[in-house]
């Protein structure tokens, strides 16, 4: 029975929600802020029409979503203070650095050049103009960049020092912070699976439009344009997502273990397609398992031995003392395939998509149902992915170091961390609301401020102008 | 100068900028209600800051941030102790800025009367919260031997804390109405300019009462000088810029009042050196720059990306300012809903 007012499962609650509902609106932040920057360049270059009305379509979608991305993203930076002040206390020698650089260099730019973007059409010359949403698109990257390394240093802390006398990591080495290669290969892997996320959207707001007959012309390019997009990131998330496999299994073998449900250290070891375990989760009872398969992930070689969980739950036990290092099976297992099949799901229905429209073919009217449905499939791949990557990681904050439980703030007590959930919650919940119908209105509304320009000449910069 | 001294007035160069920056934008928002008297002058208020409040709420990511990074115990203690205060501000800075997005995005007066609201209390909250905030950090609260605040909300709502509330809310008021005037035209500028003399005279009654107090209750230190000549400062460039305004002076007035809030920011940072959380139940028990400060190496690898990063951030931001620089004319709004 879970106590109410206990402040540890309360504080992990809310991370967990308010981490996960900021990821809804950052990847596609990343994502369509890539592909904007890519229509406009498009439009500048060629100065076809359809490139300058795909490009305000969806750079409105981009504002809409941005607001919500930047006010959600100060929640997460007061939590490590505000819940986990014995965990900010503990890493913030190291752990603070990244993200006051984050801040310093890639915030700013983000925040000054959005402005300048979206309020810039009719003052700043063409190029100019295109160059600033170019930084807005640069710098989420490279904030992704800065909060991944900090990620990864709760994953595989690396450059570092621990004083006994303060209690506390210190850093030894920045350079071996940021080039941790955890965030090697969580950076790619987040930033291609954000344009996807970003790709899959372009392409079903496309799809709609074109199952209704309107805009041909330019929907039938968007919806190429994000087809192709999706399938280029999807290859960028396969090949990524394989590089943090190997990286797992060498800095957190029990992650790997739990993402399989590997009970007993095997080489070869074989990918398991459905499993079920005992419910204290310490035995396998059923599995379909393709044979090798989990030793070519893991290690890149057919035989390769791969360690089970309770070889590592008794290593840990004598490494760190008595105590459950095994994160939560059903959790790890289910997480690390729904984002794979899902993810690869998207990318089957782009590939699907680009095979019925290819020389100007128009498909039957159930394929443009499934292109629409399929927007979230990304998004939740990502939500999922996260999900496993955090839970994985349990029972420690920082893998090796310092356990959640030891990170909560010692003096919040769990009524106020309480009030707060439940204020975040309702919040979000609403506006999620709000935001889920005007993007849904502005999708469907489509180019139509366009309607009465028919080529590039009639375009007057001054009309352009963005008025809140 | 150590460097964790330099992080502490780095740091307070970062909030120093939240406060003058935001600190308009909440006026701007807190003055819809009184300058607004229609959708097209309340668009029109809204435009002025338009460009830059998402920018200028980035100084405050920046300033919490460095704080991390630099102070990790202040910022622990101070997050965690000041819980609920930071709740309501994070609540109304989620509420203000969805609704400079959202606000536009309605087709009926009741949408945007109710996201105007919504910018009105997610200003006016941060502005009063932010004065109790750093008012209790210098007068200093109930920290424990392990550093942790032990008091409550309630803690922070006595006389001094509530004063420089008072004080905040009012200088923030009558900075973002003088922002108003200079960047504004017509009929709406002259009630800004009216407003802004008006509330100049409420906001200096309170504000030098406040940094009376401060000045007061730091007479002992060894800076008290530097303290009483900062917070002199501020009470003659605030009389300053209520003058200017009178005069027509829109720009001095605009720049004085920014002004005021340096030099405010300033003094009560003069007034907590060099502690930064002073208990009020031990001073052992207090967080000093130097107990509370990150390692040598990493202020070092700080110090280098601030040296690198402030002037390159000051020079966009100016020129930033400079593209937006021409008033938000009332015939530059749209009839009708914009996009």
């Amino acid at each position: 029975m879970l106590d109410w007012l206990d402040p540890l499962a309360l504080a992990r609650w809310q991370f967990g929600l308010t981490t996960l509902y900021h990821f809804l609106f950052v990847p596609l932040t990343i994502g369509m802020a890539f592909l904007v920057a890519l229509l406009q360049t498009a439009w500048v270059r060629t100065a076809k029409l359809k490139y300058l009305h795909l490009t305000r379509l969806f750079g409105r979608i981009f504002l809409i979503n941005f607001a919500m991305g930047v006010v959600t993203g100060i929640v997460q930076e007061f939590q490590f203070g505000m819940n986990w002040s014995d965990y900010s206390r503990f890493v913030g020698d190291v752990f603070g650095a990244p993200l006051a650089m984050e801040g310093l260099l890639a915030f700013f730019l983000e925040a000054t050049f959005i402005g300048l973007w979206i309020f810039g059409w009719d003052k700043l010359p063409a190029k100019l103009h295109l160059a600033s949403i170019w930084v807005v698109s640069i710098s989420t990257m490279l904030s992704a960049y800065f909060i991944l390394a900090a990620n990864a240093f709760m994953q595989n802390p690396v450059g570092f020092t621990i004083n006994e006398e303060r209690g506390r990591a210190e850093l030894t080495d920045i350079v071996a912070v940021l080039t941790n290669p955890v965030v090697l290969a969580s950076f790619p892997h987040t930033i291609f699976a954000s344009i996807m996320f970003a790709a899959v959207v372009v392409v079903a707001i496309a799809a709609y439009h074109l199952s209704r007959g309107q805009y041909d012309e330019t929907m039938r390019t968007a919806l190429r344009f994000g087809g192709v997009t999706n399938l280029v990131a999807f290859a960028g998330v396969a090949l990524s997502g394989d590089q943090l496999s190997l990286v797992m299994v060498a800095t957190q073998p029990m992650k790997m273990a739990a993402a399989e449900a590997l009970y007993e250290t095997a080489g070869p070891a074989s990918f398991s397609i459905f499993s079920l375990g005992t419910p204290d989760g310490s035995s396998e009872v059923f599995s379909i398992r393709v044979p090798y398969l989990l030793s070519l992930l893991s290690t890149h070689t057919l035989t390769g031995e791969v360690e089970g969980i309770n070889d590592l739950q008794a290593q840990y036990v004598e490494q760190f003392g008595p105590g459950d290092y095994t994160p939560i099976i059903w959790v790890t297992y289910w997480s690390f395939r729904w984002m794979i099949g899902l993810g690869s799901l998207a990318a089957l229905i782009s590939a699907v998509g680009l095979w019925l429209t290819r020389g100007g073919r128009t498909p039957a009217g159930w394929a443009w149902k499934v292109a629409i449905w399929a927007a979230p499939l990304p998004m939740i791949a990502s939500l999922v992915g996260w999900i496993f990557t955090e839970m994985g990681r349990q029972p420690w904050l920082v893998f090796g170091l310092m356990k959640t439980e030891d990170g909560v703030s010692p003096n919040v007590t769990g009524l106020e961390v309480l009030i707060s959930l439940v204020v975040f919650t309702v919040l979000y919940g609403a506006l999620a609301v709000v935001e889920f119908r005007l993007i849904r209105r502005a999708a469907i509304e489509g180019p139509k401020e366009w309607e009465d320009h028919s080529d590039a000449d009639d375009i007057d910069r001054s009309k352009l102008a963005t008025v809140y | 100068m150590d460097l964790a001294t330099l992080w502490f007035l780095i740091v307070g160069f970062f909030f120093i900028g939240y406060f003058v920056l935001d600190g308009f934008d909440f006026g701007v928002g807190m003055s819809l209600p009184f300058l607004g008297k229609d959708d097209t002058d309340r668009r029109q208020i809204i435009n002025t800051i338009g460009p830059v409040w998402d920018l200028n709420e980035t100084w405050l990511i920046v300033a919490g941030a460095s704080l991390f990074a630099a102070f990790p115990y202040w910022y622990a203690t101070l997050f965690s102790g000041f819980y609920l205060a930071l709740l309501l501000i994070l609540v109304a800075l989620i509420l203000r800025g969805v609704s400079f997005e959202y606000r536009h995005q309605g087709r009926s007066p009741e949408w945007s009367a109710a996201f105007d609201r919504m910018i009105v209390i997610g200003s006016a909250v941060p502005a009063l919260l932010w004065g109790v905030a750093f008012a209790n950090i210098v007068q200093g609260t109930p920290i424990d031997a392990d550093g942790n605040f032990t008091g409550t909300l309630l803690t922070l709502l006595n006389p001094y804390g509530l004063l420089g509330g008072l004080t905040t809310l009012l200088l923030f008021f009558t900075h973002g109405v003088q922002f108003v005037a200079l960047k504004t035209d017509g009929e709406l500028r002259e009630r800004a300019r009216a407003l802004a003399s008006r509330a100049g005279i409420a906001t200096i009654v309170v504000a030098a009462a406040f940094l009376t107090w401060t000045v007061l209750a730091h007479l002992d230190v060894a800076h008290a000088p530097l303290i009483a000549a900062l917070a002199a400062g501020a009470a003659v460039a605030l009389i300053g810029a209520t003058l200017a305004n009178r005069a027509g002076r829109e720009g001095w007035a605009f720049g004085l009042s920014a002004a005021t809030t340096l030099l405010a920011v300033a003094t009560i940072l003069a007034a907590m050196f060099p502690n930064v959380m002073p208990s009020t139940i031990d001073p052992a028990y207090s967080l000093t720059i130097e107990n509370a400060s990150s390692t040598e190496y990493t202020l070092q690898v700080m110090t280098w990306v601030a040296v690198f990063m402030i002037p390159l951030v000051l020079l966009y931001q100016g020129w930033t300012y400079w593209v937006f620089r021409k008033r938000v004319t009332r015939a530059s709004i749209p009839v009708g809903a914009a996009h």
